[in-house]
């Protein structure tokens, strides 16, 4: 693994946000909510990293941090050697020609008055001025034919086309600046089963072709299974677990990733009704007091009394990496 | 005796651009305590299917055909007789249970509300009664809880209230509508066991209408495949798994990602789900169906009967399907 080139390293991202209580004063102080609070990883060349977790737990916040989309409150974000959160605004917007994201409402993040030729060629505009008509319309067209989409449909408007093709005018509009990386929140989730295979098929084809590396936030574990390399578990802001896909899969360390992974159902009577799911009694946790020690202590079937003082620390190597205190990575 | 017989449903929409069929000539039957499961992708028609049910359809929708519950019609009933049966015998759990209840109410006059006016209790029974449900589902400090309002619970907790609420009047019939689509996994798991524990408990028959096969594995006795408003094939849960015999159900199962197995790249059915408003001539799926022949595209295959009461919509023979698999 480290024999490839380290694309991007985060290191303790924190991201914060300052929040009114509805039932303070007007001069009490704000509150903190901690969405990400302090996560890191490594992102190679080519690979992707899953980001799995479920709602609330900071992914998609931890994934527009990275992008800078919102702003990091604390740690680093090193892009080929480059802290991006220190960069000014002009010079990060430089750096979205390497970074492109493709959202979760495929509808929702096209323009609606806007021809689908005008929203895949509106990046090249953007960044590539000097660029000719001519020039834009075949760049747009070779990338349409590239993500399964017929040239003729060019100008057709967003709402003529179904959600899987909707998904795939914005893989187009992010693949036209020829990323580096591209950051996938929940591109799936919207989609039905049979649609859904088809986009996640499309990624990995065009990640083998085009050598992109890509960051894939979703909360069904089965499809970051699929598609990842490496695969991130957070919960409550915290990285709970990290490492390879076979790490995580076959041997699961966290009580938290175990959990999970119990509750997906298995799409087969017999397996599905003879397993164990390990149910997590009670809810997520407000992130605004989040509890001492160990964020997942409060749900946890094998917390004891020092999971309460000490916050776990993420230990272990690169390729298996876990988050507490009961059980060490090997 | 069947519970619930359903003939030859169909639901039609008026709209501007022509009529929509949304559901065409759906059967199938319960019995007490069973579990049906409806699966299909957006716009099969299985939720309009639960909505024509329980007299929710939008206004211009036609329903025709007839649902038989208890030997009685309840299709096109007045609202008035509706209102009779629907908590009582039949009540009906929502996909979004954020929007489901009314945010300017406490959840415990919402619940009492449903006692009040189907049983006629006194508001200390009723109050008695909604505690002992709220704990049936297992939500804590339930006495607490009644006081609260729904912005208070979480999404899972709602979704319990939303059961709690809709077993009150102890339904003979549950009808689920992607109940868990809306929560997370852990959460879909404890509303699972739920449900589980209810049909142990209860005796609750329930139709459960999702797009999550492993929802349908892990509770349904049947299971009633719809593509475009049509069956495509019904029959019991470990057939339809383990033989599947209609080559969209066989695309489905595969298409799916699954935890417990390895592979590279996922089989896909290739297209997009039809518009329902220009159906091609004859067997709706034959636009994406790697079986497609002549026949499939002249005329629409009729529902038949095979194998142990399982049918299929398909003109391919289900042998050949059969032997495929086993080579």
């Amino acid at each position: 693994m480290s024999d490839k080139k380290l694309l991007l390293e985060v290191d303790a991202l924190k991201v914060h946000f300052k929040i009114k209580s509805d039932k303070s004063w007007p001069w009490s102080p704000a509150l903190n909510l901690k969405a990400v609070d302090g996560v890191s990883i490594k992102l190679y060349e080519g690979e992707t990293l899953g980001v799995v977790g479920e709602s609330g737990c900071g992914k998609s916040t931890f994934a527009r941090a990275i992008i800078g989309l919102v702003p990091a409150t604390d740690g680093t974000v090193v892009w080929l050697g480059q802290d991006l959160t220190k960069l000014p605004a002009r010079e990060l917007r430089e750096k979205r020609k390497e970074i492109q994201m493709i959202f979760q409402d495929p509808l929702a993040s096209l323009n609606p008055r806007m021809t689908i030729g005008d929203i895949i060629a509106e990046p090249l505009q953007t960044f590539y001025p000097e660029l000719g008509k001519v020039e834009v319309m075949d760049r747009v067209k070779a990338i349409m034919m590239k993500v399964g989409l017929l040239p003729n449909l060019i100008n057709r408007y967003p709402h003529e086309f179904s959600g899987g093709q909707c998904q795939r005018i914005g893989i187009a509009r992010a693949l036209i600046l020829e990323p580096k990386m591209i950051i996938c929140d929940e591109p799936v989730s919207a989609l039905d089963v049979s649609i859904q295979a088809q986009v996640v098929n499309l990624l990995k084809e065009l990640q083998t072709e085009m050598g992109l590396s890509l960051v894939f936030i979703a909360h069904d574990l089965s499809v970051v299974k699929h598609i990842s390399d490496r695969v991130l578990v957070m919960y409550l802001g915290n990285a709970v677990e990290l490492g390879t896909r076979k790490a995580i899969y076959s041997n699961p360390l966290h009580p938290y990733t175990k959990a999970l992974m119990s509750a997906v159902p298995i799409p087969d009577p017999e397996l599905e009704r003879s397993k164990t799911i390990q149910i997590l009694e009670g809810d997520l946790p407000s992130p605004i007091n989040p509890p001492s020690g160990c964020v997942f202590r409060t749900r946890c079937p094998i917390a004891g009394p020092e999971c309460a003082k000490t916050r776990p620390g993420i230990t272990g190597n690169d390729d298996h990496a876990v988050s507490c205190l009961k059980v060490a990575a090997v | 005796m069947s519970l619930l017989v359903v003939n030859d449903l169909r639901v039609e929409f008026k709209t501007p651009e022509g009529n929509v069929v949304a559901v065409n000539d759906l059967n199938f039957s319960l019995d007490a305590a069973e579990t049906l499961g409806i699966v299909g992708e957006s716009g099969s028609g299985k939720s309009q299917t639960a909505f024509a049910l329980m007299g929710l359809l939008a206004k211009n929708g036609i329903i025709t055909g007839s649902a038989k519950f208890e030997d009685k019609e309840i299709l096109n009933l007045p609202v008035k007789e509706l209102n009779r049966i629907r908590a009582e015998k039949i009540s009906m759990i929502f996909q979004d249970p954020m929007t489901s209840l009314n945010p300017y109410m406490k959840v415990g006059t919402q619940l009492m509300e449903v006692l009040l006016l189907h049983k006629g209790m006194s508001k200390a029974d009723a109050y008695a009664a909604s505690v002992r449900m709220l704990d049936a589902v297992k939500i804590p400090e339930a006495r607490k809880r009644m006081d609260m309002y729904p912005h208070e619970f979480s999404g899972g907790m709602r979704q319990r209230v939303m059961i709690a609420m809709a077993l009150l009047c102890n339904p003979k019939l549950l009808i689920a509508d992607e109940p868990t689509t809306a929560l997370d996994v852990t959460v879909q798991a404890q509303i699972m066991t739920l449900l589980n524990e209810l049909k142990r408990d209860f005796n609750t028959a329930i139709i459960m209408i999702t797009h999550d096969l492993g929802v349908i594995a892990g509770l349904c006795d049947k299971v009633l495949v719809m593509y475009a408003g049509r069956t495509m094939e019904y029959g019991k849960v470990n057939d339809i798994f383990y033989r599947p015999s209609h080559p969209y159900t066989e695309g489905l199962l595969k298409a799916i990602p699954r935890l417990d197995t390895e592979g590279e790249v996922l089989a896909t059915i290739p297209g997009n789900p039809p518009n329902l408003l220009r159906l091609p001539k004859g067997c709706p799926f034959q636009e994406r169906c790697h079986r497609v022949s002549d026949i499939c595209r002249t005329t629409a295959p009729e529902l038949t009967g095979f194998h142990d009461g399982r049918l299929r919509a398909c003109h391919w023979d289900w042998e050949e399907i059969e032997q495929g698999r086993e080579a």
